[in-house]
């Protein structure tokens, strides 16, 4: 057997892995530098997507070099960047000057949970840029220095924010737990902008926001790239269910306009999630249409810097436009939604051009959507079926037993929580919840969120998967749970790998393959293949898809 | 070490206040002129920090959701965890002001040793204890009103009533004062016993819980250990506030301690975390409702960017589009 | 420039007119420069103990007497300068004291102290038509 490397999941041995150290070094936080051990960091942005984004200091580079090559002027451009966010952002001033490290945060982190790093820990991670806000934007520090919990900024302290802004999800459990609401999140955000600054920034990230700037999509699918992948799609579905799809491509005046995150057009099992949205608008003879320039719902923007989010943002509402669709309907996804529901409108709206969205089916004003235009295609569904506007067997998936993993942001952005668990109630008989503080406002992270989920940073996604994976093999073992729903890309990217490592025999699902299964559909020949192009009758088995 | 630090600065702190009445006769210096001075700094600095919070703006609309949101009719939403208006908003800051409500949600994660599971359990400590500390030292402010106002206020009669109820001993002991003993105690305890917070702990975390004990301290035995003159003790605070102050070499020299401790304590409030106290409430995470995809948020500094429009990425796909029969603006 | 400005000064100005309680509420009611006038005996040169002592300590005294009486059936104290007196709220200390209102009630009020000696006792003063 050829050697395992550090970016694969066998590379890791579980028994080792969860040999964890809680205690913390012996040494203090601030002197403890950082180690870049494989499989804990990624790879730096290429130096050619940085000049396509025209991004600051393009260079070849590695964590591991002792020079990390930063421009001369390093120190002022960080407090300078430091001092624009702070009078641009109230969160950022609140953050940095509220906390009392009281470690409520503490074990709440999956990273700390399966790592032990106590930089890991939210309230550390924080301190990492409090301590240098404090040295140089208060008078206490300025007077008190360490007393204060004031530090000098070196060059070391950018290498740990590089490598611990790089070890958060941006998943914000932290902060439901938090007495001042303090959002790391919004802490990783800012320091990943002032990293960004000089440069520093992971591949992971910076590519697919620049193929995502140039193709309209992460993965850099071109236009006649994406309609040969719908049309695959729909021959799959053809197979499935004997029904022809033609789908809609930049239509203009179509009613609705579809935008999902493009992993659905790529890796399974995100295509059958993809192959369900389809099913379910050609049966309820939906008047909408794909975009190949607004083709990705996500947005790695996010995990760059806010204008990068505005920039990619803005081809969505600028797509509407120039189709003249009435309202935008997006597809599953995590962090797309973060961005729909508490960036978009505010970035590139208002959207006075478009419609307060309507469901063409049921006459359901979709209130709640009535600034931004845009609706959450599990919501839209959810009122289909409430209105017994699709035909549903359940009794299809009975081969399935059925658990939900909310998606850290539509769970703490949003707020979404009954809306997917009446549509997978709807399509499916054993469904059985995860412990509850694993679920809801409380869920965990795949690991592998905010750009991180790459393989060479396997060990830390394995890490993090920890918590989410325990649940998920709680549930297997309890209840026969083989099926683990949810609404993210990402997740149904990542989850796999924790499913296969921690919980092994465990499928991720998008609710829409589940839907799609469970769909009967006018004019359908008899299943005998579910959207995985699997047989039916029998039990499917337990390996890899 | 850090805590070493900060216990030694708060010994300091009560010798040089010992010192300076026993020795130096600083009665005016301890009694009138520092506490001017950190009142000053108290009410400046505070308004300054909150104004300083109050100039930045908030960009965009970021909180928290806890609880389901408003969306379909027939899904009933959760009002004070997930506020869609102001009214809820209100309902959320008054429970997380007055009730501690995230820190109430507070759970213990474990990895169970050698194996991969993990166990969460309910820790309601810390909530507690911080619930007992901030409510028994907001009963004992209230109470000391009776040396700085003239009548004494009802509410403080009412408290002090409450409070001695027992009416145990002479002056009554009151439950406050050992409670916030007991809370402070214990929040210095955990920051010591547990190894992840005793990591991430500062000296300026344990200073003020050092200068806390030592105010509850001084304050316990001043009332029932060594007493003195409490009529003195009114007289110099009514003369502080009437600025009119008077030195009063009689009173105990412990109650100067108090005193300084205290004084101490009110200058330093503005410039560290204490201001949790006013940050609370202007948290975005917790006081913004999520309304944002039915109300649009505006950004003050919104500014526009450079984006990849239509007809550029036309331009470059034009060719492919047109072969696969996708429609294009351009032919 | 401040954002959400109005809010945010309402909560401050709030915040501080009740911090600041202490400095206006006295002024408010007229009474910034009271001090008590506890009404001394005329003619008696000095109390059971010393005036400093009794500043500060008459409540431990009077605790001690009560159980004195009370417990041990004692009725007789001796002084720190070795003076005898009868162990007697109503007689001895309101024999000179006589009126609770002048005297005791002067200091307590203005410190909110509340003891509990009239819960059992009879102010003589009162009784005798002289009290409030």
């Amino acid at each position: 057997m050829a050697e395992r490397k550090p970016d694969e999941m066998g590379y890791y041995d579980q028994e080792e892995l969860v040999q964890i150290d809680y205690d913390p070094p012996r040494s203090g936080w601030m002197d403890t530098p950082v180690d870049f051990r494989p499989g804990s960091w990624i790879y730096p942005g290429k130096p050619r997507h940085l000049e396509y984004l025209g991004l600051a200091n393009p260079r070849q580079w590695s964590p591991t070099d002792d020079d990390w090559q930063l421009p001369p002027n390093w120190k002022e451009i960080i407090f300078e960047g430091m001092r624009e966010r702070l009078d641009k952002y109230r969160t950022f001033k609140i953050f940095m000057d509220c906390c009392v490290r009281c470690g409520a945060c503490a074990d709440k982190c999956h990273f700390f949970i399966g790592g032990g790093d106590p930089k890991n820990m939210p309230v550390l991670r924080a301190e990492l840029l409090r301590s240098v806000y404090r040295r140089d934007f208060t008078t206490a520090g300025k007077l008190l220095g360490r007393f204060a919990g004031a530090r000098e900024l070196t060059e070391d302290v950018i290498k740990e924010w590089f490598y611990y802004f790089f070890q958060c999800t941006e998943c914000r459990r932290c902060s439901v737990f938090c007495p001042y609401g303090i959002d790391t999140a919004e802490i990783t955000m800012m320091g990943r902008e002032l990293l960004n600054l000089l440069g520093l920034n992971v591949n992971w990230v910076i590519e697919p926001v620049a193929n995502c700037f140039r193709t309209g999509n992460h993965l850099g699918i071109q236009p006649h790239g994406l309609k040969d992948t719908l049309e695959f799609f729909a021959d799959d579905i053809e197979e499935i269910t004997g029904i022809r799809i033609d789908p809609p491509i930049n239509k203009k005046g179509a009613e609705i306009l579809f935008v999902t995150p493009s992993g659905d057009f790529l890796a399974d099992p995100g295509t059958f999630t993809c192959m369900g949205y389809m099913m379910m608008f050609h049966e309820l003879g939906i008047d909408y249409t794909w975009s190949t320039y607004a083709s990705e719902g996500g947005n790695f923007g996010l995990f760059t810097s806010h204008e990068m989010i505005k920039r990619l943002n803005a081809k969505i509402y600028a797509e509407a436009k120039r189709l003249g669709v009435k309202w935008i309907l997006g597809g599953e996804c995590g962090h797309m939604w973060r961005v729909v529901q508490q960036y978009m409108d505010t970035m590139n709206g208002p959207a006075d051009f478009l419609e307060v969205p309507v469901s063409p089916l049921t006459g359901t004003v979709f209130e709640n959507a009535s600034s931004t235009k845009m609706v959450h295609i599990i919501e839209f569904v959810a009122d289909a079926i409430r209105n017994g506007k699709l035909k549903l067997d359940p009794s299809r998936n009975d081969h399935l037993s059925v658990t939900f993993h909310d998606s850290c942001n539509p769970a703490r952005a949003m707020g979404f929580f009954e809306e997917p668990r009446y549509v997978i109630n709807s399509v499916c008989r054993n469904f059985h919840e995860m412990p509850e503080n694993t679920i809801r406002e409380q869920t965990f992270c795949c690991g592998g969120g905010a750009g991180l989920g790459t393989d060479e940073n396997m060990e830390m996604r394995l890490r993090g998967g920890l918590p989410r994976g325990n649940a998920v093999r709680f549930v297997q073992e309890k209840y026969g749970v083989n099926q683990l729903a949810c609404i993210c890309a990402i997740d149904r990217a990542t989850l796999t790998t924790v499913c296969d490592y921690w919980a092994p025999g465990v499928q991720v699902t998008g609710i829409h393959e589940l839907l799609a299964n469970a769909m009967v559909m006018k004019g359908e020949t008899e299943r005998t293949l579910n959207l995985r192009l699997e047989p039916l009758k029998e039990e499917p088995e337990g390996d890899d898809v | 070490m850090n805590v070493l630090v900060s216990f030694i600065i708060v010994i300091f702190l009560v010798l040089l206040a010992i010192v300076g009445v026993q020795l130096g006769g600083l009665y005016i210096l301890f009694g009138a002129v520092l506490p001017y001075v950190a009142i000053a700094l108290f009410l400046g600095g505070l308004t300054y920090r909150v104004v300083s919070w109050a100039r930045a703006p908030v960009p965009f609309r970021i909180p928290t959701t806890c609880g389901q949101q408003k969306s379909l009719p027939w899904i009933k939403s959760s009002r004070l965890d997930n506020p869609h208006d102001g009214v809820g908003v209100l309902g959320r800051m008054a429970l997380e002001v007055l009730l501690f409500r995230s820190l109430f949600r507070n759970s213990r994660t474990e990895l169970k040793e050698g194996s991969n599971k993990v166990v969460f359990g309910p820790d309601k400590w810390l909530w507690m204890g911080a619930l007992l500390f901030h409510y028994s030292f907001l009963v004992i402010f209230v109470r000391h009103m009776r040396f700085f106002s003239e009548h004494v206020p009802s509410l403080t009669l009412l408290l002090q009533g409450l409070d001695g109820f027992f009416q145990v001993g002479v002056p009554v002991v009151y439950m406050t004062s050992f409670m916030f003993l007991v809370a402070v105690t214990y929040l210095f305890a955990r920051r010591i016993i547990s190894p992840m917070v005793r990591y991430i702990s500062l000296p300026a975390d344990y200073f003020p819980l050092f200068l806390l004990l030592g105010i509850g301290t001084t304050g316990v035995l001043l009332r029932h250990i060594f007493k003195t003159d409490v009529v003195g003790v009114k007289e110099l605070g009514m003369g502080l506030l009437s600025f009119s102050p008077v030195a009063s070499p009689d009173l105990h020299y412990l109650f100067y301690v108090h005193l300084f401790l205290v004084t101490v304590l009110i200058a330093y409030f503005p410039f560290s975390k204490l201001v949790h106290m006013a940050g609370v409430f202007l948290s975005p995470t917790r006081n913004l409702a999520n309304n944002n995809r039915e109300r649009r948020h505006v950004n003050p500094w919104d500014y526009p960017v450079k984006v990849h429009t239509y007809q550029e990425y036309e331009e470059e796909f034009r060719d492919k589009m047109i072969k696969v029969g996708i429609p294009v603006e351009k032919e | 420039m401040m954002y959400d400005g109005s809010k945010i000064l309402l909560g401050l100005v709030i915040f501080l007119i009740a911090v600041t309680f202490p400095f206006w509420f006295s002024w408010v009611n007229e009474k910034s420069g009271f001090v008590p006038e506890p009404k001394l005996p005329e003619g008696e040169e000095s109390c059971v103990e010393s005036a400093e002592y009794m500043k500060a300590l008459h409540m431990d005294l009077l605790n001690q007497w009560r159980n004195a009486v009370v417990r041990d059936g004692r009725r007789v104290y001796v002084s720190s300068s070795g003076n005898r007196y009868e162990i007697s709220l109503t007689g001895t200390c309101l024999g000179c004291h006589s009126n609770k209102a002048e005297f005791c009630d002067q200091c307590h009020d203005y410190v909110g102290a509340n003891p509990f000696c009239w819960d059992c006792h009879v102010d003589t003063s009162v009784s005798r038509g002289e009290g409030k």
